[in-house]
């Protein structure tokens, strides 16, 4: 048996605007019914290359096979089989919940009768049901996310993009949508997501880029990373943002490395309580302190020597 | 031969259709949501007309006799029928600027639709197409609207009169050059207003709409001469109530309104492609 042909392949993917470098020459591939994440800050290149990948951003050089078709030549074949949700809600605020769903399957050239039920099965599993006559600014965030997400899956898409599907939602909303975005992972679809929210990274995706500058920095599924960039504990001490420096240079040796943030020492070792006990006995004295499992935000710390949200 | 459907071959069947009827699909969106503002789109519709024909027609046409301009065959020419068509091809460039500045803005920065249609297999082009066709419909709605009412004013004296409402319709169009401009702005800083007080109003003063352009001093003759709402005016006139010049001027008038709506139609399609596609 041979693995399934990959839906996306890059190759040295680069986007230039002017002098400005957006995408520096990444390349991954994702396999049929993947989920597939892009971890970086705010500014990366996400965003550029999820366009480049909807088949909208023309690249500037390198390669790009999405579903084995090359988006320069056959952007349309590509979006009829895709479903987009990007990061700036674009739902049509003239149209009601359901008219948006409804105007949105025509442009894949759907039937008007077929799209009825379909919208009504879409609003139901987006949760709208009940607000399928409302306008669209009438619902909260977390609704119109899911509205959007709704609209994207009206074509039954091979692969569904999402640009910072849960930016800017409350935790209850994002955990609503967390369970929808399984769901379909579980139904198969391949998920491709960006996210500077580490916990969604590892919620959601089976394997993930981490992305800095518009490079690629490491690539695995999270746990993997994890093992590999970061100890499996973290001990977070803070002594005030004015000591924090001079504290950590007294206790450079704790752990197995000490990384010094503006509001908080890091010290990563493998059992973070017994780094606390010997900090204290030291004569030491945390502010507050918190022994916690190693996460992405850790990798990313290791691999860039910054915060994924600054 | 494999029976297999490649992810490839699926595709291309599935881009067939939006392909062949992506502008239609936008169409079809813009007039879904035209039923949030149908209230508006009917009383002005009717409303516009009535005052306008109203004011300038039976009000201000009672102190004119005369002085405007050739008549047909007939040899009479009322003031009434003199401004109907020009006031036909007004309300036509009106609602047509209308969708050419904040129809096009509001899809690309105000409620960035355009930007969700592309992400589906809609092209650019399919998206300003459809576009175009929603802002023929509505200027259709005003014009044929304006000829009713000017018809039960008794404004227009020929039955070749109804093609005004086809000159107001290529008026709309060849001031589409607008919804290109409308296409490159990022930044709203009041443009429309500018370009509302700036151009359309005054170009509506000094287009022989309300007096013919010949009794202007020539020095501002130009701007009549350059004016797309001129050249529709005087377009309906020759239906309405003409032949009053050479057919040949005639035929380079809707060239000339024509190569302009082409000419708009075309760079928007090409301020879209890039605007979208970055």
């Amino acid at each position: 048996m041979t693995s399934p042909a990959p839906v996306i392949v890059a190759t040295d993917l680069v986007k230039r605007y002017g002098d400005f470098t957006a995408v520096d020459g990444i390349s991954f591939e994702v396999a049929p019914g993947e989920s597939f994440g892009l971890l970086g800050p705010n500014g990366a290149g996400k965003s550029t290359t999820m366009r480049m990948l909807g088949a909208v951003s023309t690249r500037t050089s390198g390669g790009l096979q999405i579903l084995g078709l090359d988006p320069d030549r056959n952007g349309p074949d590509i979006r009829a089989r895709l479903g987009v949700v990007p990061q700036q809600d674009n739902l049509d605020t003239e149209l009601r919940v359901r008219d948006n769903i409804v105007v949105y399957g025509r442009y894949f050239g759907l039937k008007h009768r077929e799209l009825g039920p379909k919208a009504d099965a879409l609003l139901e599993f987006a949760q709208l049901t009940d607000k399928a006559k409302a306008k669209v600014d009438e619902l909260s965030g977390g609704m119109k996310r899911r509205l959007t997400i709704a609209r994207a899956l009206v074509n039954d898409p091979r692969i569904l993009l999402l640009d910072e599907p849960t930016t800017g939602l409350d935790p209850q909303a994002r955990h609503i949508l967390w369970d929808r975005l399984f769901r379909l992972k579980e139904q198969g679809t391949t998920l491709v997501l960006t996210t500077h929210y580490m916990d969604e990274a590892e919620q959601l995706a089976d394997r993930l880029v981490v992305v800095d500058k518009g490079a690629i920095m490491a690539e695995g599924a999270p746990a993997s990373l994890i093992r590999e960039h970061s100890s499996r504990e973290v001990l977070e001490v803070r002594f005030g943002s004015d000591r924090n420096v001079e504290v950590a240079e007294r206790i450079r040796g704790a752990g197995e490395r000490v990384e010094v943030l503006p509001d908080r020492i890091l010290i990563y070792a493998e059992d973070g309580e017994r780094e606390l006990v010997q900090l204290t006995d030291a004569g030491f004295a945390p502010i507050t302190s918190l022994v916690r499992r190693a996460s992405l935000e850790d990798v990313f710390l290791r691999l860039t020597g910054r915060t994924l949200i600054e | 031969m494999s029976a297999v459907v490649t992810a490839a071959e699926e595709a291309v069947a599935a881009g067939r259709l939006p392909r062949r009827l992506g502008s239609w699909f936008v169409f079809e969106h813009h007039v879904r949501a035209m039923r949030a503002y149908r209230w508006t789109v009917i009383t002005t519709a009717i409303g516009t007309p009535l005052a306008y024909l109203f004011a300038f027609g039976v009000g201000l046409g009672t102190l004119i006799s005369g002085n405007v301009g050739p008549a047909g065959p007939s040899g009479q020419l009322t003031y009434l029928e003199f401004v109907a068509p020009a006031l036909l091809a007004t309300a036509g460039m009106l609602v047509a600027s209308e969708e050419w500045m904040f129809g096009i803005l509001l899809g690309f920065k105000w409620n960035p639709y355009f930007t969700g249609m592309h992400a589906t297999p809609l092209s650019p082009r399919q998206i300003i197409t459809g576009k175009f066709l929603h802002a023929g419909l509505r200027m259709l709605i005003v014009c044929v609207t304006y000829f009713v009412v000017m018809a039960a004013f008794g404004a227009v004296p020929s039955a070749w009169g109804v093609l005004t409402i086809a000159c107001g319709l290529l008026c709309g169009y060849a001031f589409s050059p607008i919804a290109a401009y409308s296409a490159s702005i990022t930044d709203d800083k009041g443009q429309f207003a500018i370009l509302n007080r700036v151009v359309l109003l005054p170009l509506s003063l000094f287009s022989g709409t309300l007096f013919p352009l010949s009794t202007l001093p020539i020095a501002v003759q130009w701007l009549g001469w350059i004016s797309p709402l001129w050249h529709a005016s005087e377009l309906g006139r020759q239906f309405s109530y003409g032949p009053t010049e050479p057919i040949w001027v005639t035929a380079l008038r809707v060239l000339y309104l024509l190569a302009l709506a082409v000419l708009g139609w075309a760079l928007t399609v090409r301020v879209a492609t890039r605007r979208l596609t970055r």
